[in-house]
């Protein structure tokens, strides 16, 4: 007992050791320090995104064009609902553990493993809402070319909605011929096939007179933009992307040289190449602390149905547990900001 | 509220309390996320849009709530409060300022250069 529940000396024996330093137990001051140098893991994470952003501004993608799926709501765009669940679902798990603390204190085993439980069960929803989100984010929804300078190209109505490639490319009969080791250098893979070659998405353009391109820089309505020739009059919109017209959209795609399908490390049909590698690696990261502090609620749950804190006559494990919990919660906070709203 | 030894009363009505002021504060998060004011998105304020600041303002808020209400920080000695708080206050806005100035002045270099890379 001594080693995990340390109680305050009253002996005045400064040097003498069980002191506790800021009036925290041992293991809650390492939690405050774990949770410190977590946060500032995290904030190292969001300020690069910030860098990224700010540096790339003119085109980074909008986040409400982005994550717009819901479950069972095929076709339906529904930007932020699902994320809004997610929160709510993490702050209501924050809530069962704050509860299950609440009810450590006064000693109330069942009570404690049933808000546990609860916790733990929220903490498995939100990470498979994670998952579910990732899936659409990898499988895309509409498809774009990149061009050779590397920048998306994404394509729109008459009316400025997106278009699907599948709705507009065309099939033609194409040869594909195989790269084979004995042709190349020894590390070189065969590339992936996307569901349309470049040639077939440009030949469905041309057979598609109404269609235009939408590209990856922000429409800002300054003097400049306005007297751009090669954008679609009444179509753009001030902090929106930019659309050209027909004649500049064909010249665009021209330059096409990949088609681009939902999301990797390396390109995402959405826009800037780092939008996807910083949504993988912030949205992952926290997923991960998500799911390890699942288990430990496991343990923890399993400790307290024993009646480990029973014998203790302490639930101050589950107290530092929590404190773990509600940091996931407060770090998915500033997630939701600045990857969903800001 | 560690630190007594005597029997600790219930604090589940402040719980709900909070809860309630979280979930009506993501409420109105997502719904101007959705909704998206013109008059908030066009007027700048030390450059940057007002939405922006109602978002961040209000994430700080809950960041509040939730390290003082969920996290028992309000039961804490002031020494742990501002060992933990500061250090993290003002690392961040360090990283922030000096990350955020740099990534706006590469955007500068790419704008106003004679190199072509957004083709």
């Amino acid at each position: 007992m001594g080693a995990t529940v340390t109680t305050a000396n009253k002996t005045e024996n400064t040097w003498g050791g069980g002191n506790e330093p800021m009036g925290a137990s041992y293991g809650k001051l390492m939690m405050w320090f774990f949770i410190v140098s977590d946060a500032l893991t995290f904030s190292g994470f969001l300020a690069a995104y910030g860098f990224s952003r700010f540096k790339f501004i003119d085109n980074w993608p909008i986040a409400d064009e982005v994550f717009t799926h819901f479950p069972f709501l095929h076709g339906v765009e529904a930007p932020m609902y699902y994320v809004a669940l997610m929160t709510f679902i993490l702050i209501f798990s924050s809530v069962t553990m704050v509860l299950a603390v609440d009810a450590g204190h006064q000693m109330k085993q069942k009570k404690v493993a049933f808000y546990m439980l609860l916790t733990i069960i929220g903490g498995l929803i939100f990470v498979g809402s994670q998952a579910w989100e990732w899936k659409n984010f990898i499988k895309g929804e509409f498809g774009a070319v990149e061009t050779k300078g590397g920048s998306i190209l994404q394509f729109v109505n008459k009316e400025g909605e997106r278009v699907k490639l599948a709705d507009f490319a065309s099939t033609l009969q194409e040869d594909r011929t195989q790269h084979k080791s004995s042709n190349g250098v020894w590390f070189d893979e065969e590339s992936a096939l996307p569901t349309y070659s470049v040639a077939e998405v440009q030949a469905g353009f041309k057979a598609h007179p109404d269609l235009l391109i939408r590209t990856e820089k922000i429409y800002r309505d300054t003097e400049e933009d306005r007297a751009n020739k090669g954008l679609e009059k009444g179509l753009n919109v001030n902090k929106k992307r930019e659309i050209l017209n027909r004649a500049e959209s064909e010249r665009m795609l021209a330059n096409a040289t990949l088609v681009v399908e939902g999301a990797n490390l390396t390109r995402n049909e959405y826009g800037s190449k780092l939008f996807a590698d910083f949504f993988f690696f912030i949205t992952g990261f926290h997923g991960f602390h998500v799911f390890s502090g699942v288990i430990i609620n496991i343990i923890i749950f399993f400790n307290v149905l024993l009646g480990t804190y029973e014998k203790r006559r302490s639930y101050e494990m589950v107290e530092k547990v929590g404190l773990y919990w509600h940091f996931v919660d407060l770090v998915w906070v500033f997630v939701f900001t600045f990857f969903y709203l800001v | 509220m560690s630190q007594d030894n005597h029997t600790h009363e219930s604090h589940t009505k402040k719980i709900w309390i909070v809860f309630g002021i979280l979930s009506i504060v993501t409420i109105v998060e997502v719904w101007l996320g959705i909704i998206r004011p013109d008059f908030l998105v066009m007027t700048d304020f030390i450059s940057m849009n007002l939405l922006n600041w109602i978002f961040i303002i209000l994430t700080l808020y809950k960041a509040y709530k939730i390290t003082w209400a969920f996290m028992h920080m309000d039961g804490e000695k002031a020494s742990l409060r501002w060992a933990v708080v500061a250090t993290v206050i003002f690392l961040v806005l360090y990283l922030l300022f000096i990350l955020l100035v740099e990534g706006n002045y590469i955007y500068e270099i790419f704008k106003n250069s004679t190199i072509k890379w957004n083709f």
